[in-house]
């Protein structure tokens, strides 16, 4: 029997009541959002319980929204049934001035180092991470270069005519 | 419409331009002399080792470069070494990311005197449309360059070009440039001794 949306969100509203909401469809993929406290128990739940089993995490990431005062970072992990092959998208929010987020690397090995890309790129603090480094940026660079606060183009830059470049 | 023509300047092929004219001196039967400098000039000049550091599309157009059709070994580069212990020219063709900039370093290190080296194409001479914050803008911020080949990416003939003018540096450069005061000075100002 293939699980379905409406089961998942029956199946989550009945574990945690009012701490999972936000539910939404899109393109068939549901999504939905729990307080960053009960990121790790609802992840276990998933992956528990015998008639949901999420044991795969597709990805990890973040996500910046700076006008979202108090919720400006959004940790979003994708999930995957490989028996039933169904997917899901579980949001936890963050505020930017405490990024501290439990880790899940404990839960699935993949979100090492998706965390330590994430803290890398949004500087989410992942608590309990076992290396939380940066991965793909110099060891040196001292700031989140995805935060919308940073501007994309390399500020080291001193030869650059701004006015060749479309923003004189 | 516009008629189109190409190379209306075209330059005839002048053998002299390619190895190099003989040097100035004296000639007899059977025998020349001339400086010593100039010997080794034209010996260095035309038969350079060239060190490939290809990390994206210039990388593609090098390869074209290398053979049959534009074939650079014409120029006296037939042997590519991949050490860089070997090589007398480094060619950085692509874009050096920043975390990259300390290998390219470590490889010109590496490499014996003297050493030449060549930016092929608009990432590796200024970081091209890579203005970000993970892109080395231009490798001469971490070594020094003698030729900048522009181009996203250069034709094979601009790379022939820019080696032809690595060929005349290394033809005119003095025996003793390397042990000079501006050359030390100028391997001190990227923190080389």
């Amino acid at each position: 029997m293939a699980i379905t949306n409406s089961y998942i969100q029956e199946k989550l509203t009945e574990k945690f009541g009012e701490q999972v909401t936000n539910f939404e469809e899109t393109y068939g993929m549901l999504s939905f959002e729990s307080p960053k406290e009960f990121n790790l128990k609802v992840l276990q739940f998933l992956y528990d319980e015998p008639t949901l089993s999420f044991q795969f995490m597709t990805d990890l990431t973040a996500v910046h929204y700076p006008k979202q005062v108090g919720r400006e970072l959004a940790v979003v992990y994708h999930l995957h049934n490989l028996v039933e092959n169904v997917r899901l998208r579980f949001k936890v929010f963050t505020d930017v001035n405490t990024p501290d987020v439990f880790t899940a690397s404990k839960l699935f090995e993949a979100a090492n180092w998706m965390e330590r890309e994430t803290y890398d790129f949004f500087g989410i603090n992942f608590v309990g991470h076992p290396n939380l480094k940066r991965v793909l940026n110099v060891d040196e660079m001292d700031y989140f270069p995805l935060r919308k606060e940073f501007p994309l183009e390399d500020q080291t830059r001193i030869d650059k005519d701004d006015e060749m470049f479309g923003r004189g | 419409m516009r008629p189109v023509r190409f190379n209306i300047k075209a330059k005839t092929a002048n053998i002299a331009d390619a190895i190099g004219a003989p040097p100035p001196g004296f000639a007899g039967e059977g025998f020349f002399s001339t400086k010593m400098s100039d010997v080794v000039g034209l010996a260095r000049k035309n038969s350079l080792w060239p060190l490939p550091f290809a990390t994206s599309c210039c990388g593609i157009e090098f390869m074209a470069t290398m053979a049959s059709h534009y074939d650079l070994s014409r120029f006296g580069a037939e042997r590519v070494g991949f050490s860089p212990r070997q090589c007398d020219l480094l060619m950085v063709m692509g874009t050096i990311s920043k975390k990259m900039g300390p290998v390219l370093r470590q490889v010109y290190l590496q490499m014996a005197e003297p050493r030449w080296v060549i930016a092929v194409g608009a990432c590796a001479s200024s970081g091209g449309i890579f203005d970000t914050y993970s892109v080395l803008q231009g490798i001469d911020q971490v070594i020094p360059v003698d030729v900048y080949v522009p181009g996203c990416p250069p034709r094979p003939e601009a790379i022939i070009d820019g080696f032809m003018r690595i060929q005349d540096l290394v033809g005119q450069e003095s025996v003793r440039r390397r042990n000079g005061e501006q050359y030390k000075a100028l391997l001190n100002s990227y923190g080389i001794e």
